[in-house]
């Protein structure tokens, strides 16, 4: 082992990725042994809870030493580090490859970062569950894949990672397998990401075709030269690819899958579907953000999902009453801005979101779980079934969970862009740059989704923790606060939903020094996909559509959120509400919000109905009916007449007798006639 | 020289397993299967060297004998193998006692014919994969037809007698074709060089008339697309599966409908190179394959019983390789060759895991069962990564062959091979709903409850599947590498001949030949 200053020093001449495959293998290590914890000692909970968290803290250390590594030697150029060739056929030949630069690494921090926090977190909150072992395997393997994913130097290698993190986190929402709703759960999202992955594949094919090679350092560099710019090839792959994004990052059409995904334990919610690998498909703009910026139609669709997302899902967070699903569809709502972001050409500013939302959002599900875990621990002691997640059955915690609370709120505030939250930097950058670079209706609606951000999550704080608790006689005296090994890592998040936003200033805020660290960071990452669309006139207005700078309407959306923040508060303090057994389904407006916009419903009835039937029809018809029909038939038309044949042979000599002579007149007759 | 470069070793490895065959019709009734499987396992260790002093680089064929056999007929024993065939045969070897263990339980009765069949079975499989004589290889490629016959018509299930003559039938039909074609071309090398011979290497040099071609080409292709199965032929399948004994099914599903493809690739294409690769053939082969890979899926996705639903996927498993060949790039061919060994190991295990449950509960019904993963954890484990292998998750075996054959047959066929990756979606739609319906829900009856785990038998008949499913999928670079210069020098071969092929022969008598066989003659 090299000692650490050592290794620093090396580092600081040029940057060498140091121990790059430890970052992967230490995951996967940890994964096998749980894994095998998982059948030979079943038992044990001191392996797992000793392997796992230390196997992904190992991992965020090293990736640590990389960071200042590359923070002291300001490569301008990637590192990729080769290992073995995977696939070598005719002119294709894919490398077992790795790519540290400044967006992979970024990637890596938050993944390894979150991770170790909610590993730890996972501690206290699976500690009792009999399946302790192999959740940590599944988790520790979900690391790995998403590590795979942000350091492949290639499309197939970040592919690897893409369908290995939807494989943990198929595994992981059905992890409580023996409730077959969790388990359909688990398979609707492993069928709903495939549909995206379908658009990966195409989008690699066409990359290939056109380039030659599938390595991201050849085919950026290529690009320019090799594709037209705002061309058909160009737009297609583009559009192929973010169809892939819109499966695993949960956007229209295909986020259906995330709100289900709920059902999984609340730490996975938090670390695979809302912080890390739900934002693999804004990872992935960013990172081919140059054949991105060569497409204005995909980065004008990439735009318009990412809104329209934003603004759907935020309209159907307001009325759901599992804490869970409100977070599932806030974090859909959230990643739309992500994808707004890049769309419009702000790829920064959606990185910069990815991480803030990282923190912010793993904060509120570890928050949420916190809840729950109290809760159902409530409901145990009691032996109820109510549902724990339900916030009609919740109300008045901030009494018995006074350090959950406080940590919610500093989310709350986070995601609603209340300065000098984490959110409010990120956010007002996306608000922001879609004005100034002239995308006047995304912008109108990307305020309108902060002000319902800022409405859905007061009435979450407000349902779950004022008023009069509705959780039942009983069962109160048994709600209290987490033990440490829960609200610790809470405590960590808050701090960083807080100071997670100060990398990245605004020189324009007045009050506060212009920082551009984050900014400066991934320059040399997004610096030719942004010179590409300035080359092309884009994105230089920097004036918002309605006038004023970017101080303004900074100012203008953070008061627009307090605002919302402050009329919510007041009008649902007082509101009381029954617990969920007694209420009945909202309906109207309500209803259909609650319901979803009944777009599962659709979905059934419109593609799995219709595929169900045809498929039963190919089976039924076709190939019972058809094709052995005709075999079928075949065979007894074969019996048949050999039977007709058979009646001939009767065995008797006057009957053969007779068919002789017949048969010489016939031919006596033909020869006549 | 060793044993292993040396030209015997083919030889010993065919008729080893007959030997054992024979053995086992003598041996007793409980020792028939320790003698099956000891000589299965010899021969796999056997196979095992070949692969590494298997010479890279070359497209030569290697390990090379030809032995005058019935001298006046130009009939030869010549056997040989190159990259392709050395992955066929190392497939069959290491199926087979994995096949044989897996049995160990299941059949009581008949035991010592039971064994006997299935060595027998192997010796014919590795037969035609090392064949260069098409005599030879049609000797194998028959005798394979009768131990299967038996295996599923007296040891298969309920409708065992159905579907034992509906494989034998459609297998038949198909053959027969093929025999008049090998006699055809057999003939029409004499007319043209005065030489009667069999033998592989002469014949793939015959030049034959580009409308000959296609009607050869027929006829080679219709026994091998039943074999594969192409659509429409392939009701067959699903009931032979749903039939035979495990072994039976995993041999079948195994090996046998690879010799389909195989035989494609070994015969009907370079002998045929004109009417391989015309637009006529190559568009009817990818559509039915397309055909294959989607409508495979649907009716996967529908079937109760779980080894008919296994059935179907390999139509559609099958229809992969079949574009991957057919779309004639390096990247698809390999890939498909790659394909069929993977094919062949994770439905295999598949089918393994199948009768395993089968074994315990009497049905195979998925509805049937319900939580399994709770009472029978390991063997969730072991089937929930054959499953992912099935469905082609990057990281096993089966995503680098599909993953191959589609980026190839993208070059040339791009609507093609998007069609085909819609496969990668009902893929996952067929295999994830078993898979929950089997191990995932609650354990709602009482047959279930009580159900034991994979014995250590049943985790050692597993295990070579699982490890290969991990070791192919992330470090293929030795089977592609031995299967590289066989295929590009195919490749090249094809290309080469059917631009060569001639519109009309040279000499008077073979053109009346030719028309003659065509049926073209007027007085």
């Amino acid at each position: 082992m090299v000692s650490l200053p050592l290794l620093l020093q090396e580092a600081h001449a040029a940057y060498e990725p140091i121990l790059p495959a430890w970052i992967l293998l230490l995951p996967l290590i940890g994964a096998a042994v749980n894994g095998i914890g998982a059948f030979m000692w079943r038992g044990n909970k001191s392996i797992p809870s000793l392997v796992g968290p230390l196997a992904v803290i190992g991992a965020f250390v090293i990736v640590v030493l990389n960071f200042v590594a590359m923070l002291t030697a300001a490569p301008h150029d990637p590192a990729i580090v080769s290992m073995w060739t995977w696939m070598a056929a005719g002119s294709l030949s894919v490398g077992v490859d790795l790519q540290f630069d400044q967006l992979s690494i970024l990637m890596c921090l938050v993944v390894t970062g979150v991770s170790s926090v909610i590993h730890v977190y996972s501690v206290g909150y699976m500690g009792e569950d009999p399946g302790y072992s192999r959740y940590f395997a599944y988790l520790n393997l979900f690391v790995f894949f998403m590590l795979v994913l942000v350091l492949g130097a290639n499309f197939p290698i970040t592919f690897v990672g893409w369908e290995g993190v939807g494989l943990c986190s198929y595994l992981l929402i059905g992890f409580w397998y023996e409730n077959q709703d969790f388990a359909s759960a688990g398979k609707k999202a492993f069928v709903v990401n495939r549909i995206g992955d379908f658009g990966f594949l195409i989008g690699m094919f066409l990359i290939f075709v056109h380039f030659g090679t599938l390595s991201y350092t050849q085919v950026f560099a290529a690009a320019p030269a090799t594709l037209a710019y705002g061309g058909a090839v160009v737009t297609v792959i583009t559009l192929f690819l973010f169809l892939g994004c819109t499966g695993k990052s949960a956007q229209i059409p295909l986020y259906v899958w995330l709100p289900d995904a709920m059902a999984g334990p609340t730490p996975v919610s938090a670390l695979i579907h809302a912080a890390t690998m739900v934002t693999a498909g804004v990872y992935l703009v960013a990172r081919t953000s140059v054949l991105f910026a060569m497409s204005p139609v995909s980065q004008a669709v990439v735009a318009a999902v990412g809104a329209g997302t934003a603004l759907f899902a935020a309209t159907i967070a307001t009325q759901q009453y599992d804490i869970k699903k409100v977070l599932a569809y806030s974090t859909v709502s959230q990643l739309g801005y992500m994808f707004l972001a890049v769309g419009v050409g702000a790829y920064t500013a959606g990185v910069f979101h990815l991480m803030t939302h990282a923190f912010f959002k793993a904060l509120l599900f570890l928050g949420s779980g916190a809840v729950i875990h109290a809760m159902h621990h409530a409901y145990h002691e009691v032996h109820s079934h109510e549902d724990p997640n339900d916030m009609r059955n919740q109300g008045g915690l901030r009494r018995y969970m006074p350090i959950t609370f406080t940590t919610m709120w500093v989310g709350t505030l986070a995601i609603s862009g209340i300065i000098p939250f984490a959110g409010f930097f990120s956010k007002d950058e996306i608000i922001w740059y879609t004005g100034a670079y002239g995308y006047g209706i995304l912008w109108g609606v990307a305020l309108l989704t902060a002000m319902l951000t800022a409405g859905y999550m007061t009435r979450l704080m407000v349902m779950t923790f004022y008023g009069e608790n509705r959780t039942g006689e009983n069962a109160k005296s048994h709600l209290r606060e987490v033990p440490a090994v829960m609200w610790i890592p809470l405590a960590i998040l808050a701090v960083l939903s807080v100071i997670g936003g100060w990398v990245n200033i605004p020189d324009a805020l007045p009050v506060l020094p212009g920082v551009h660290a984050f900014h400066d960071w991934l320059h040399p990452i997004f610096a030719p996909a942004r010179g590409i669309l300035e080359s092309h006139g884009l994105n230089e207005a920097h004036a918002s559509p309605i006038g004023g700078g970017e101080a303004m309407w900074a100012g203008i959306s953070t008061v627009a959120a307090a605002v919302v923040i402050l009329l919510t508060f007041r009008a649902l303090i007082h509101r009381t509400w029954k617990p969920a057994a007694e209420s009945v389904d909202p309906t109207g407006l309500a209803g259909v919000l609650y319901n979803k916009w009944y777009v599962d419903e659709l979905y059934d009835r419109m593609v799995i109905l219709p595929l169900l039937a045809l498929w039963r029809g190919c089976w039924r018809i076709v190939d019972a009916g058809l094709i052995d029909g005709s075999i079928n038939g075949l065979a007894s038309s074969t019996r048949a007449v050999g039977w007709i044949g058979s009646l001939f042979q009767t065995g008797r000599v006057s009957t053969y007798m007779f068919y002789f002579v017949t048969g010489v007149l016939v031919i006596l007759a033909t020869f006549l006639f | 020289m060793s044993f292993f470069e040396s030209h015997w070793v083919l030889t010993v490895l065919l008729l080893l397993p007959l030997a054992g065959g024979v053995a086992c019709l003598f041996a007793g009734e409980e020792d028939a299967k320790h003698v099956a499987l000891g000589t299965s396992v010899v021969a796999w260790l056997v196979s095992l060297p070949l692969f590494w002093t298997f010479q890279q680089g070359t497209a030569a064929l290697q390990n090379f004998v030809s032995i005058p056999w019935i001298g006046q007929w130009g009939i030869g024993y010549t056997v040989g193998i190159d990259g392709i065939s050395l992955l066929m045969v190392m497939l069959t070897t290491f199926i087979m006692p994995m096949a044989i263990l897996g049995s160990y339980s299941y059949i009581k009765r008949q035991q010592q014919s039971y064994y006997g069949m299935l060595l027998i079975l192997m010796s014919a499989m590795i037969g035609v994969f090392i064949a260069l004589d098409m005599f030879l290889f049609f000797l194998f490629w028959e005798l394979m037809l009768i131990p299967m016959y038996f295996l599923i018509g007296v040891w298969g299930g309920e409708r065992r007698i159905y579907a034992a003559i509906k494989f034998f039938l459609f297998t038949a039909v198909g053959s027969l074709l093929m025999l008049v074609a090998i006699v055809t071309l057999v003939y029409l090398y004499f007319r043209q060089f005065g030489v009667l011979t069999f033998a592989y290497n002469d014949l793939v040099q015959l030049p034959i008339t580009r409308s000959l071609q296609f009607w050869l080409f027929a006829a080679f292709a219709l026994a091998f697309a039943i074999k594969v199965p192409l659509f429409p032929f392939h009701t067959w399948l699903p009931d032979a599966h749903v039939e035979a004994p495990t072994a039976g099914s995993v041999i079948l599903a195994g090996v046998l409908l690879k010799m389909g493809t195989y035989g494609f690739l070994r015969f009907a294409m370079p002998f045929f190179s004109y009417a391989a690769t015309s637009d006529l053939v190559v568009n009817t082969i990818i559509v039915l394959s397309l055909i294959g890979i989607t409508y495979g899926a649907w009716v996967a996705a529908v079937q109760p019983d779980a080894k008919k639903l296994v059935a179907y996927t390999s139509v559609a498993h099958l229809g992969f390789v079949m574009l991957g060949l057919f779309a004639l790039t390096s990247e698809s061919v390999q890939g498909g060759i790659l394909q069929m060994v993977n094919h062949g190991i994770s439905t295999g295990a598949l089918f393994l895991l199948i009768g395993m449950l089968y074994e315990r509960r009497h049905t195979r019904m998925i509805e049937d069962f319900g939580g399994i993963a709770k009472v029978m954890p390991f063997f969730a484990f072991a089937f929930v990564v054959v499953a992912l292998s099935s469905i082609g998750l990057p990281g096993t075996n089966g995503f680098v062959g599909e993953f191959l054959i589609l980026i190839g047959t993208f070059k040339t066929h791009p609507v093609a091979a998007t069609i085909a990756a819609t496969g990668v979606i009902f893929a996952a739609a067929y295999m994830l709903p078993m898979v929950q319906r089997i191990l995932y829900g609650p354990v709602d009856s009482d047959e279930n409850r009580g159900l034991k785990d994979l014995s250590l038998r049943e985790r050692i008949v597993l295990l070579p599947a699982l490890v290969m499913i991990i070791v192919i999928g992330v470090y293929p670079g030795p089977f592609l590498a031995r299967t590289a210069p066989s295929v590009n020098a195919l490749l090249e071969q094809i290309e080469v001949r059917a631009v060569q092929a001639p519109v009309e022969p040279l000499d008077a008598d073979v053109r009346f030949d030719h028309m003659l066989i065509l049926g073209l003659h007027g007085d």
